[in-house]
């Protein structure tokens, strides 16, 4: 019966429209970094060895990321303490935080004058640098481990409570239970939750930018902004775009046969929890999440303690670049909630598979790759300081795409299901419709995805470096002052940067919660 | 507004396994039960009026006027479903102003004549309510009374009150009867009770075997109903 509406609503005219500029914005990109690479020959070995990086270091931070991930989710599963809700939530925070204030904690935990290697020094052991592959990895475990950790858990409190109880009703020891109980469910989860953190390691940028580099940790994002930044060579960077086009395309192959979770989801509590045995496995857990929360806290204690107290005297280009970063942040979230509002809607009818196709395209083309891109595109008519900002917004919008059509599309469909044909018997059309019905029903997504857009685009220092210097974003700025050792104000402008986009999601997400 | 003849002209459906066609008129302001066993295709039959559903093949006419290519609002019918028949985050008066005018701007004559039917269903002073606060009968009430304000010329019924008890459902139909009497419509209701249908339907679609039959008198049909229906009665 649900064949639904049989003429080809103007919600689905919409959706086609919106699914077909992407494709054109994202093909047309794509395309021009094919056109311009010519094959593959301007590459020499050192672009070889960034693939290979890139390759190992996603592989290296996923496993890493899921294996830790394991034991700390198995001991929020089992046990039950004060600020265990707060300690979940938090877990989700790194989604949304920028990547360049969690490089400048760990900096402060990890960095030569950070409390590990003071107590190195104090301790007579060698020094580890924070910079080069080790804190490549490190920064990815840290953004991802905690991501991890959520889907697991959520993967522990899908097993039915009444399972738990017969275990223990058959008196099962820890061993038992791990072998009948856990083990089968983290074998369905674990594929899922690795390939997650692979992909984004994949087209990590910002990360290697600021540890990275050099011939032993360079990744292909990083390379292409290099080509593109240092040498100039367009040419070249294109062919690296092509490069991670196909690596990208090729994950996106293996996770078809994977379901892969939502990174950013499954944050929610059930009550029930398994067994929680006493004894030393009481005590293990107990360190457990005492290191991982540390793990988590820690650097961004450090770097709001050495921070904060500077915020007022940070200097006025600050305060402008903070200003430019919110505009282009808002204006991003808007266009990415219209993009999205318009897929999802159209897709709730149903009828137009591809469209969801074209509003996933974004996964398969990193922003770097993008900007290359647009910037081949519009050479020939504006130039790169004109291009950096609008470029940047428009770029960001397209990237949080993915997220809000998976917020959105399970919430449209429900929306449509209960209310469609009430709303089109009603003759109920248009902005009566969005107004009356759409956003009120829809008010939550929107503002979770909202939030979401904000803060990434708030966060992201990625495909600006390829262009501005003269007007930068708070990231590029703090990005900036940490290249010339004022490290005080960089851990000024991470407070307030990580504020901004803690705030922002709060207020989107809050906004839409109201609605 | 007034009473209209109702036609299915030539109709077929299928979709998968399942198939409906039906050739059949319902007389102008006839009240008309809809019965058959479950799947048959009752619902499918009041979707193809309402307009949620494409027939394959024919027409579907209201007094003449061809409706089939018409969407769902701009048809001369008003459609009760099983469930959601109010939007949970409006409130009572505008849910009911919904029926008058989609974008709710409401003239002042528009919005006494809100609160005259909401107290002709006998909720007067709810109209600041939302759904959730009100029972289940009386959401049936704000439901009716928006068929009331609506007064198209045909009403179709897909088990609006199969969730309530007994004596509210009674109570229902009751007030459904008089709604229908006073706007003068074509009723269609689809019901999986018997009782139902002899208490307020003087005819009975019979839906079975992929067919719609045309109406024909309740009470002679349920007393010595033909086979399929036999077994679905049992």
């Amino acid at each position: 019966m649900a064949a639904g509406v049989f003429r080809l609503t103007r919600a689905e005219a919409g959706g086609a429209v919106v699914a077909l500029a992407l494709t054109v914005l994202i093909g047309g990109t794509l395309a021009a970094v094919a056109w311009s690479a010519q094959g593959l020959s301007g590459l020499g070995p050192w672009d070889g060895r960034a693939v290979w990086f890139t390759l190992w270091q996603a592989a290296l931070s996923a496993t890493l990321s899921a294996a830790l991930a394991v034991p700390v989710a198995r001991a929020l599963a089992r046990r039950r303490f004060p600020g265990r809700a707060a300690l979940v939530t938090l877990l989700g925070a790194p989604f949304i935080l920028p990547v360049i204030v969690a490089i400048m904690g760990l900096i402060a935990v990890f960095g030569r004058s950070g409390a590990v290697n003071d107590a190195a020094r104090a301790l007579g052991l060698p020094e580890v640098s924070i910079y080069g592959w080790q804190g490549v990895i490190l920064a990815h475990v840290f953004f991802n481990l905690p991501l991890s950790v959520r889907l697991i858990l959520h993967g522990w409190q899908a097993i039915p409570a009444e399972r738990f109880r017969l275990a223990q009703s058959l008196g099962f020891s820890p061993r038992d239970t791990g072998r009948h109980l856990e083990r089968p469910m983290l074998r369905a989860v674990l594929p899922g939750v690795w390939l997650a953190v692979f992909l984004v390691c994949l087209t990590s940028f910002t990360v290697a930018l600021a540890l990275g580099g050099g011939p032993r940790a360079t990744t292909v994002e990083l390379a292409i902004y290099q080509a593109f930044r240092f040498d100039f060579d367009l040419g070249r960077a294109a062919s690296l775009g092509l490069i991670q086009i196909a690596v990208c395309i090729g994950a996106m192959m293996l996770a078809r046969r994977i379901a892969i979770p939502a990174a950013f989801g499954a944050g929610q509590d059930t009550d029930h929890r398994p067994a929680a045995p006493g004894g030393w496995h009481r005590i293990g857990d107990t360190l457990v999440i005492a290191a991982a929360a540390g793990f988590l806290i820690w650097p961004m204690a450090a770097v709001t303690a050495r921070g904060l107290p500077r915020i007022p005297a940070l200097p006025p280009e600050v305060w402008e670049a903070t200003l430019r970063s919110v505009v282009m942040a808002l204006i991003s979230a808007l266009l990415a909630l219209v993009l999205s509002l318009t897929l999802a809607l159209a897709l709730a009818r149903g009828r137009m598979r591809w469209v969801e196709t074209a509003g996933m395209l974004p996964l398969i083309a990193s922003p770097l790759v993008l900007g290359t891109g647009l910037f081949i595109l519009a050479r020939p008519w504006v130039g790169p300081q004109a291009l950096a900002l609008p470029v940047t917004v428009a770029i960001n919008a397209v990237m949080a795409l993915p997220f809000g059509l998976r917020a959105l599309i399970p919430a449209a469909r429900t929306l449509h299901g209960d209310y469609g044909r009430l709303a089109d018997s009603l003759d109920l059309r248009g902005l009566a419709r969005l107004r009356r019905v759409t956003l009120p029903r829809l008010g939550r997504p929107l503002g979770f995805a909202g939030g979401l857009a904000a803060a990434l685009a708030m966060g992201d220092l990625g495909v600006i470096t390829l262009f501005a210097s003269d007007r930068p974003t708070l990231p590029l700025h703090l990005y900036q002052l940490m290249n010339s050792y004022r490290m005080a104000d960089a851990s000024a402008c991470a407070v307030l940067l990580m504020a901004i986009s803690f705030g922002l999601f709060w207020i989107f997400d809050r906004g839409g919660r109201l609605a | 507004m007034g009473a209209a003849l109702l036609e299915f002209d030539g109709i077929r459906v299928t979709r998968g396994a399942f198939h409906l066609s039906a050739d059949l008129a319902v007389p102008t302001g006839a009240r008309v039960a809809v019965i058959g066993p479950s799947g048959s295709g009752k619902s499918t039959l009041l979707s193809l009026v309402g307009g949620f559903l494409e027939p394959d093949r024919g027409r579907i006419r209201v007094d003449g006027q061809d409706i089939t290519a018409l969407p769902p609002g701009r048809r001369p019918v008003s459609m009760l479903f099983q469930d959601q028949n109010l939007f949970p985050h409006l409130t009572v008066a505008q849910n009911l102003g919904l029926g008058l005018r989609p974008d709710l701007r409401l003239s002042e004559p528009q919005r006494a004549r809100v609160a005259q039917v909401l107290a002709e269903v006998g909720l007067d002073g709810t109209e600041n309510r939302r759904p959730a606060n009100l029972s289940g009968g009386q959401q049936s009430r704000v439901a009716l009374a928006r068929v009331l304000l609506r007064a198209r010329p045909v009403l179709l019924l897909d088990e609006p009150f199969a969730a309530l008890g007994p004596a509210l459902k009674a109570e229902m139909l009751a007030l459904l009867a008089r709604i229908a009497d006073r706007t003068n419509a074509t009723v269609l209701m689809v019901t999986h009770d018997p009782g139902d249908a002899r208490r307020l339907a003087p005819q009975t679609i019979l839906v079975d075997g992929g067919v719609a039959h045309p109406p024909v008198p309740t009470d002679p049909l349920l007393d010595d109903p033909p086979p399929g229906l036999r077994a679905y009665l049992g």
